[in-house]
């Protein structure tokens, strides 16, 4: 969780001294720990984690916080404790040697003991006094001090020297974790939360359909504002973590930078860009219509950019999911190996809801991904009751918002159910929602997906069939047919039929070609000849004319000859120049 | 039994085994440690209360020791002592706690196993 409080404790006032536990989630909720130099009661039922919440506050102030501890135990042995707490990571030996922490077990046995008179407690503030001083210690836990009623019978003793007891433990200025066992109708079995009333938290184990959920609740911090609700808390190999998940907003900063779908088609139908970064995505559809391909796709894109992913796999192994990504050519195993996918398997029904969402919350600040895939979230519906399954996914979409992270989580519609609704209701906050489904037609199943909605960007509102080929989804043009859309072999017998009257038109188109060639050489032939024809008779004419000049010529030669050997005057007169000039 | 109270009553607290052994080795010998807190009044009584005892009922064959976890504090996690005054039954086995001012004789001698029971 961020550092940062979710709850504003800062009005102006000082703000009541806390001790942090350094539990991630408990700090936001009680506003930065347990209040410092007072008694805190910690009261549950058996086994729902009082004792390691109490040990992870000594563990975490001693190596974190620089604040040494004493841990005194009245059930078990500090021997069973290190043992206890080291598969949580914590090594109790060490911190012992290291002075740091004292454990000292305390053991009261009624067999052994027999009462007579008066007594005081006062060997036990002795014990607790010589191991405060030893360390100088600043932390307390007395687990659990009930472990006394049933050892000592005087209870007018016991209840005086516990007053007694948490008084002086103020006094002394520690931080002290009291635990107590849960009673019938009362928050301790033996009433604690009499003397210790400045901060008292609640754990709770429940079993809801065979599944157990621990939940973490503040009964009451005085002096402080604190989360009231009941908060699902964790206890895995690195302690408890508590998550405040109810307290998250609508305060998220939203991104307008576009990641990849991984099927460069379906990009485009999403406004030619894809997802924005930061949104949910929501694939809902019949069984067997490839929503996990499609996810792998998402997932095998965000490796690909070098970006971290996550994948929740609730079905599949991870060995079975890289095998069969395998099949349609998808190679996840060379990311698995170089850590940029993570696949976690579980069952969905092995966990609480909580649990789930806890386990989700911690491997996703830890790995701290880009992409995160959650493959079913119906089956989380089988971890609890459908409400809880809702409430659950809200808050998991939130968290992964506010943390930028795009999600992709993957819904199995039932067969039967109406398609464009969810098991788990949550249409309404998913950001962009692909629809696959069956499409029968001719004696065929096809594949067929559409944009059911996409916030904030234009997107396409056609029904596209998509295959899933070796070498990966392929989504195909919209083939419409008299029917609607035609998928499979119609589309196939439509493409055919389209493929052949192309082919008609197309030898059409050259058979008109050849014909054109055809009659422009006979047109180009024809004035060829007609040229050729206008050539003889130019050839012709000019033939005519000069022998017609020849001919006028010799006639005027004939006839001056005639006129000279005439001596006409006349035609003397009609040619004197020429006769001038040959006289000169 | 006057003067091991006048020890007690007087500061500093040193009573620190005041044995009382018994010459013979042959009857049960009994250890006894009696936890106490420097000196209060309980204190004081707790250790009045086991010498009358003892002297009545264990005359020659017994053996306090008196360990004061103010000084100590170290201790008291050895016999597991969370209440004050503490009469552990070292010897014989097995052992036996007593809590408390040892006011109740014949509870004492039950705790003691000196007595039997009701229970």
């Amino acid at each position: 969780m961020t550092t940062k409080s979710t709850i504003d404790i800062s009005n102006g006032q000082p703000a009541l001294p806390k001790a942090p536990t350094g539990i991630p989630g408990l700090d936001d909720i009680t506003g930065g720990g347990l209040p410092k130099g007072r008694p805190t009661l910690v009261c549950g039922s058996a086994g729902c984690g009082k004792t390691l919440l109490a040990m992870e506050f000594l563990v975490r102030g001693a190596t974190e916080y620089g604040e040494p501890g004493v841990f005194m135990a009245f059930e078990e042995t500090a021997d069973e404790l290190t043992k206890n707490v080291r598969s949580l990571g914590f090594d109790l030996n060490k911190l012992v040697k290291q002075k740091k922490l004292v454990l000292d077990f305390v053991r009261v046995e009624r067999s052994e003991i027999e009462e007579t008179g008066e007594y005081d407690l006062e060997g036990l503030f002795i014990r607790l006094n010589a191991a405060i001083e030893s360390i100088g210690a600043k932390r307390v836990v007395l687990d659990t001090i009930e472990a006394l009623f049933s050892g000592l019978q005087n209870e007018g003793i016991l209840r005086a020297e516990l007053r007694r007891l948490f008084r002086w433990l103020k006094d002394k200025g520690v931080s002290a974790v009291i635990t107590g066992e849960r009673g019938e109708g009362s928050l301790t079995r033996r009433g604690l939360e009499e003397y210790v009333s400045d901060c008292v938290i609640l754990l709770d184990h429940r079993v809801t359909d065979q599944v157990s959920t621990r939940r973490l609740r503040i009964v009451k911090y005085r002096g402080t504002t604190h989360g009231t609700n009941e908060y699902p808390f964790l206890i895995d190999e690195d302690g408890l973590s508590v998550l405040p998940v109810t307290s998250l907003g609508l305060l998220h900063t939203v991104s307008s930078e576009r990641i990849s779908s991984g099927v460069p088609r379906l990009d485009a139908m999403l406004g030619g860009e894809g997802f924005y970064r930061g949104s949910t995505v929501l694939v809902s559809g019949t069984a067997g219509t490839g929503k996990t391909s499609l996810a792998a796709h998402f997932a095998n894109a965000a490796c690909q950019r070098g970006e971290h992913c996550l994948y929740f796999a609730f079905e599949e192994s991870p060995g079975q999911l890289i095998r069969n990504m395998q099949s349609i050519g998808l190679d996840l195993s060379r990311w698995v190996k170089n850590n940029l996918l993570q696949i976690h398997s579980s069952r969905a029904m092995f966990d609480g809801l909580e649990m789930h969402l806890a386990m989700i919350h911690k491997q996703v600040q830890e790995s701290k991904p880009d992409v995160v895939v959650l493959d079913p979230i119906g089956a989380l519906i089988q971890a609890g009751t459908l409400r809880d399954a809702n409430s659950m996914i809200i808050r998991l979409i939130d968290f992964l918002k506010v943390n930028g992270i795009t999600a992709m989580l993957i819904d199995l519609t039932s067969a039967g159910e109406a398609l464009e609704r969810t098991d788990v209701n949550i249409s309404s906050i998913v950001d962009t929602w692909l629809l696959v489904r069956d499409l029968e037609l001719a004696g065929e199943r096809n594949r067929a997906m559409y944009v059911l909605k996409s916030r904030g960007m234009r997107h396409s509102n056609q029904l596209r069939e998509f295959l899933i080929t070796d070498r990966g989804i392929d989504l195909l043009d919209v083939y419409v047919g008299p029917e609607g859309v035609l998928t499979g072999s119609s589309r196939v017998s439509l493409e055919a039929r389209e493929r052949a009257t192309a082919l008609a038109a197309l030898q059409d188109a050259e058979r008109k070609d050849r014909e054109r060639i055809r009659k422009r050489e006979a047109l180009e032939a024809k004035i060829i000849a007609l040229r050729k024809e206008f050539e003889i008779e130019d050839t012709e004419s000019v033939l005519i004319a000069s022998q017609e000049l020849t001919r006028q010529q010799r006639l005027e030669k004939d006839r001056s000859a005639m006129a000279v050997s005439r001596q006409a005057d006349q035609l003397a007169v009609s040619i004197p120049p020429r006769r001038k000039q040959s006289s000169r | 039994m006057k003067r091991a109270v006048k020890q007690l009553s007087k500061p500093p607290l040193r009573l620190d085994e005041i044995a009382l052994q018994a010459d013979d080795d042959s009857v049960e010998k009994w250890d006894l440690r009696l936890y106490v807190a420097g000196q209060s009044p309980r204190s004081v009584a707790a250790f009045a209360n086991l010498k009358r005892l003892c002297e009545e009922h264990l005359a020659g064959r017994y053996n306090i020791e008196v360990i004061d976890l103010v000084k100590h504090p170290q201790l008291a996690a050895g016999d597991q002592i969370i209440a004050i005054p503490t009469l552990v039954r070292k010897l014989p086995q097995p052992i036996r706690k007593i809590v408390g001012d040892l006011r109740d004789t014949e509870r004492a001698l039950v705790g003691l196993q000196l007595r039997p029971g009701k229970s």
